[in-house]
């Protein structure tokens, strides 16, 4: 018994010595951590909420996941723009301003802006998309830019779903997310 | 005969285009209910206003039971890209990889090259930390002003999913007063990355996004 507390004892030791040389030893020199060789590819991306599910046809999905962002206006900008306006078929502008080629021109390029200065929010209410926090409401957002008209108040019963907050509270201290449920 | 095939394929191959909305969970079908299959991703200021957060989410809807059993897969890259001039090519990477139980960090760090393959930039090591347990206390690690998070949080996406597709079905002409979250008491797999600004530009703006990148 005893000895076997010894063994583990020592284990646990050898271990600890081991972790540590993984976490804070020079890290190119590593003899025996993990493999990290070889050739990723990509298979999915996304930036902001929503867009290729709502924005891309079925049959176009997969190669919008693996066209990079800078490529992405050019290939799906017309597109876009084509069904905003099956959504929307009385789509003018938006309250941003924007035309529908205006609009789907900001969209077919998927990358989220991030504002380094201060507030981060797709939109609340001053700041337009600084970055998305995790309580944006961007559903509603996304439903005012293509249902709302230019004043945001056309199309009523669809510019908000009525789901305003996430079901638990988020963190205010990393890692920010509720804890799962279990 | 051949006709009404044709027209319920195409009633069906719709149907299913509008059922597939929701933030990107099971946004297309190579990547639908797949181990590298994005839900959301988020960045915003941290609670020290000198830093960003960035907030990637793969395997959306999991129910608590399958939560237990979900696992990030070790041939899958979560790379957060960054962009610094505006020209919608990144300039820096933020990569995750898990290995035996830990999620692997490198960066921000210069890809190798730009685009749809990637190599580990293993000179850019951050950290690593232990993936956390579905129902433990979340394992954090820092390391030179950068906090890592890997394990299964509660989806924090909410949508009236259902409302809205009645909408798009012609089954209902709006949404209802309140709503009904789908997401509402699922899971997801969550990598959380908070960095000091003056890593990734210091000033202005960025562009960003997520991949997954399937080793070959």
């Amino acid at each position: 018994m005893k000895f076997n507390n010894i063994k583990i004892a020592a284990i646990a030791v050898l271990i600890s010595l081991t972790a540590y040389n993984c976490s804070n030893d020079d890290d190119s020199k590593e003899p025996s951590g993990p493999d990290f060789s070889g050739n990723y590819i990509q298979e999915d991306q996304m930036a902001r909420p929503a867009i290729n599910t709502v924005f891309v046809s079925m049959g176009q999905k997969d190669a919008f996941n693996v066209t990079v962002p800078s490529n992405q206006g050019a290939a799906y900008q017309s597109s876009f723009e084509s069904r905003l306006l099956a959504l929307n078929p009385g789509y003018t502008t938006n309250a941003l301003g924007m035309d529908a080629a205006t609009f789907t021109g900001a969209l077919a390029t998927d990358v989220l802006t991030v504002s380094l200065d201060g507030t981060t929010t797709f939109f609340d209410g001053t700041n337009v998309l600084t970055g998305r926090a995790l309580a944006d409401d961007v559903i509603d957002v996304e439903l005012l830019l293509i249902f709302g008209g230019p004043m945001g108040t056309d199309n009523g019963p669809v510019t908000s779903d009525h789901v305003d907050a996430n079901d638990k509270p988020f963190l205010s201290s990393f890692p920010y997310l509720a804890a799962p449920h279990m | 005969m051949k006709k009404t095939k044709i027209l319920v394929g195409v009633a069906v191959i719709t149907v299913a285009g509008f059922f597939a909305i929701a933030a990107d969970h099971i946004d297309a079908p190579a990547v639908t209910g797949g181990t590298n299959d994005i839900t959301d991703f988020y960045a915003f200021q941290g609670q020290d206003n000198n830093n960003i957060v960035f907030v990637a989410n793969v395997q959306g809807l999991l129910s608590p039971t399958a939560t237990q059993n979900a696992k990030f897969d070790e041939n899958t890259m979560i790379e957060i890209n960054i962009d610094t001039d505006g020209d919608a090519v990144e300039d820096l990477v933020i990569q995750a990889i898990p290995k035996d139980g830990k999620m692997y960090f490198f960066g921000p760090v210069a890809p190798a090259q730009a685009g749809l393959m990637s190599t580990v930039r293993t000179s850019g090591m951050s950290s690593s930390v232990g993936i956390t347990a579905a129902g433990a206390n979340a394992v954090v690690a820092t390391n030179a002003g950068k906090s890592f998070f890997a394990g299964p949080r509660d989806d924090p996406f909410f949508f009236d999913f259902d409302q809205f597709n009645a909408i798009l079905a012609g089954t209902a002409t709006g949404f209802n007063d309140p709503g009904t979250d789908k997401f509402k008491g699922t899971n997801v797999l969550s990598v959380v990355v908070e960095v000091p600004k003056t890593m990734i530009g210091g000033s202005g703006n960025i562009n960003s996004w997520v991949e997954t990148k399937r080793k070959q």
